[in-house]
């Protein structure tokens, strides 16, 4: 019997903008594992960042976020911005998209590395140093000493979401989280990232959630993989289950998700299955199936009741009417 | 409204097909300047790069930051000028032409860019930013067209009822770069030119937008010069890709064979780092170390060898020239993947690591 690091339930986020209410996050629940990769897949405004910025304690005073998330068994909602901070860093760490922008460009990294770990520990400030370039080694930064009094507009894109990586580390946290961390970056870098973080994941034993909109990143490297549609998860199961030969997507939307992906195995000039329309208005949201406007299945039923989210086979939980047949769909080699 | 239809087969006089688009030996360099002017540099963005697009053909290329791929696009465009090297549409070397002659030969070859909002004046109306060109050019009368402008957003999937009054604030990415399609195919090119042309759009988006090309390329005969990051894309929207690294072409074929059988150690290496929906192909960890060196200083001989596994002395020594391995397949390496891996390169590639900014030990497993 393991307990789960990180334990959210009925999460619920919502903020005013113009007056209307908008339901950013409505309702998530899900639970990560020490040493394992959790995916959230979604495109812009599903939901995915506002959830885990939730769990971080990183929304603006005035946002409502209701529900529960546990780290450790210890309650993180609620908590007092002081109470926060000791568990940010400390026992989870955030990695964001541009590390230009997370980095102060005119201090030194091994000094804003350094300023990390004295925030949360009583070391002294040489103490600090050391481990701070022990840090910069940690996460394959070559020379890493000389590096250590380098700017941050002397390092490429790579080297600078690395520093950042070390710093989310200094603290040794038991939960990362990486939201688009490697989507600014070229493909042949945000492959070293991601091994790097695999690797440091087993290094060091922590939960890794991986916020993304690419499919093939969740296939390539997580364990779970849950997509979010309109605030809400439509369908969540491991990796293994939906991908490859024999994967069988249930969801209509997770379907068009991986439909959509340009393919190597596609020949050229192939058009691909689309889907019209855009994700709903959030002030505004449908009765039915958010997804139910833009599905080619949708029937009365969906328009009339939104699906539950409801465990159909083990591990293996989607919310939708009228799933997709076992490994229907686009992809190609269904022969299995 | 042109004189004649688009995606006009050019045949020379002995009758073998002419390419639409034909660059030579193109090159591209910026000066970079210190404090006070002193000149601290070149970057040489883009080096003697040469090919062809075909009447009706869409040819990819492919590049990370830093490639050159945009400024051999913007070069190919004459915005701005290259330093050297021709570029011949449609029969004109753009190279020698200038003021009204330039534009009217660039007509025919418009341009899609990254990022539509920056590429829409916010203060106009989407029905007013597609009818510009067609006034620039002194197309028919304003009744033809707005006319025409309507049924240009018609085409790209926009009601012009009900967008054409907005302002591109209004309109959403895909909406907006929906708007700057229509607005370069308004003069009814021959050739479009899409940099980056879906990369900011979220995935389902993008398969619209993409599948909207595709309808373009048929419907109007277009060919496509398509420049993306994104390999497996740019492999599903062309006939031909060409692979650019830090300002040359390293390989350049048709699609399929280059996924198939990729010839350059880097093709093989952007394959490697896609992230696959096949798990059981996933993270072959052949992908390379470190990162591109600066183009200012850009290494001697083959310009991946510093990264590349396979490099030797000679790669250093000497430049490795474009083959033909196989029909309209080209590489430029000296060790092609198609042929073992020469015994000296492993002792090379030690060497090696202690070259500009490579990082220096490889990650293990």
């Amino acid at each position: 019997m393991t307990e789960s690091l990180l334990e959210v339930e009925e999460l619920r986020v919502s903020f005013a903008a113009g007056g209307r209410e908008v339901r950013a996050v409505d309702g998530v629940s899900f639970s990560v594992n020490s040493g394992t990769t959790l995916a959230i897949i979604g495109e812009s405004g599903s939901g995915k960042t506002v959830s885990c910025r939730a769990i971080m304690g990183l929304l603006p005073a005035g946002t409502a976020i209701r529900g529960s998330a546990r780290l450790r068994g210890r309650e993180l909602i609620g908590l007092s911005d002081s109470e926060l901070r000791r568990h940010r860093g400390s026992e989870m760490a955030m990695v964001f998209q541009d590390p230009a922008r997370s980095l102060n460009p005119t201090m030194r990294i091994g000094i804003q590395i350094t300023e990390a770990i004295t925030t949360h520990r009583k070391v002294s400030k040489g103490e600090a140093q050391a481990q701070a370039i022990e840090l910069l080694r940690l996460v394959r930064i070559p020379a890493a000493d000389r590096r250590f009094h380098e700017y941050p507009h002397q390092l490429s894109g790579g080297m600078r979401q690395r520093v950042m990586i070390a710093m989310a580390l200094a603290c040794r946290p038991k939960l990362l989280i990486a939201d688009e961390a490697t989507t600014a970056l070229d493909v042949t870098t945000q492959a070293q990232i991601m091994e790097l973080l695999l690797e440091l994941q087993q290094e060091l034993d922590m939960a890794l959630i991986l916020i993304s909109h690419d499919l093939g990143l969740a296939a390539s490297y997580a364990d779970e993989v849950l997509v979010m549609y309109a605030g809400k998860i439509v369908e969540q199961a491991p990796a293994a289950r939906l991908f490859g030969r024999g994967g069988t997507v249930r969801m209509r939307y997770t379907r068009a998700l991986l439909d959509a992906i340009p393919h190597l195995e596609r020949p050229a000039h192939a058009l691909l299955p689309v889907v019209s329309g855009r994700p709903p208005d959030p002030t505004a949201l449908p009765q039915g199936c958010s997804f139910a406007p833009r599905c080619a299945s949708a029937a009365d039923d969906c328009l009339a009741k939104a699906p539950t989210l409801t465990e159909h086979a083990p591990g293996h939980r989607w919310a939708c009417w009228h799933p997709c047949e076992n490994g229907s769909g686009m992809s190609e080699g269904g022969a299995s | 409204m042109s004189a004649e239809p688009t995606g006009a087969r050019l045949v020379s006089a002995n009758g073998k097909e002419e390419p639409l688009l034909s660059a030579r030996d193109l090159v591209q360099e910026f000066v970079v300047r210190e404090r006070g002017g002193v000149k601290a540099g070149v970057v040489q963005a883009v080096s003697s790069v040469s090919f062809d697009v075909m009447p009706g053909e869409t040819l990819g290329i492919v590049g990370e930051t830093g490639s050159g791929k945009s400024t051999l696009a913007r070069a190919i465009l004459q915005a701005p000028r290259p330093k050297s090297g021709s570029v011949v549409f449609r029969g004109a070397d753009l190279t020698t032409l200038r003021g009204r002659k330039l534009l009217d030969a660039r007509r025919h070859m418009q341009f899609v860019f990254q990022d539509p909002f920056g590429s829409l004046d916010p203060k106009w109306h989407v029905r007013s930013i597609v009818e510009e060109p067609l006034v620039a050019y002194h197309t028919g009368n304003r009744a033809a067209r707005r006319k025409r402008a309507d049924d240009l957003l018609d085409l790209v999937g926009l009601d012009p009822a009900r967008y054409g009054k907005r302002h591109p604030r209004e309109l959403s990415g895909g909406q907006a770069q929906r708007v700057a399609i229509a607005r370069a195919v308004a003069l009814e090119p021959s050739l479009l030119i899409c940099d980056e042309a879906v990369s900011s759009l979220d995935v389902l988006i993008q398969a619209q937008v993409l599948n909207l090309f595709e309808r373009l390329r048929t419907e109007l005969g277009l060919s496509y010069l398509f420049i993306a990051h994104d390999l497996a894309l740019v492999k599903q929207v062309s006939d031909r890709v060409a692979v650019m690294y830090l300002g040359k072409l390293c390989e350049v074929g048709p699609g399929e064979s280059m996924y198939r059988q990729p010839l350059h150690p880097y093709t093989k290496a952007l394959l490697d780092s896609i992230p696959s929906t096949e798990p059981g192909a996933r993270r072959a960890s052949a992908t390379i170390q470190g990162e591109p060196p600066s183009p200012i200083n850009p290494p001697s001989g083959c310009r991946f060898r510093t990264r590349c596994p396979r490099a030797t002395e000679l790669c250093a020594a000497e430049e490795p020239k474009p083959r033909e391995l196989a029909t309209g397949h080209q590489v430029a390496c000296h060790f092609p993947l198609t042929e073992p891996p020469p015994a000296e390169a492993a002792a090379t590639a030690a060497a090696t690591a202690a070259a500009p900014a490579p990082a220096a030990k490889g990650a293990g497993q």
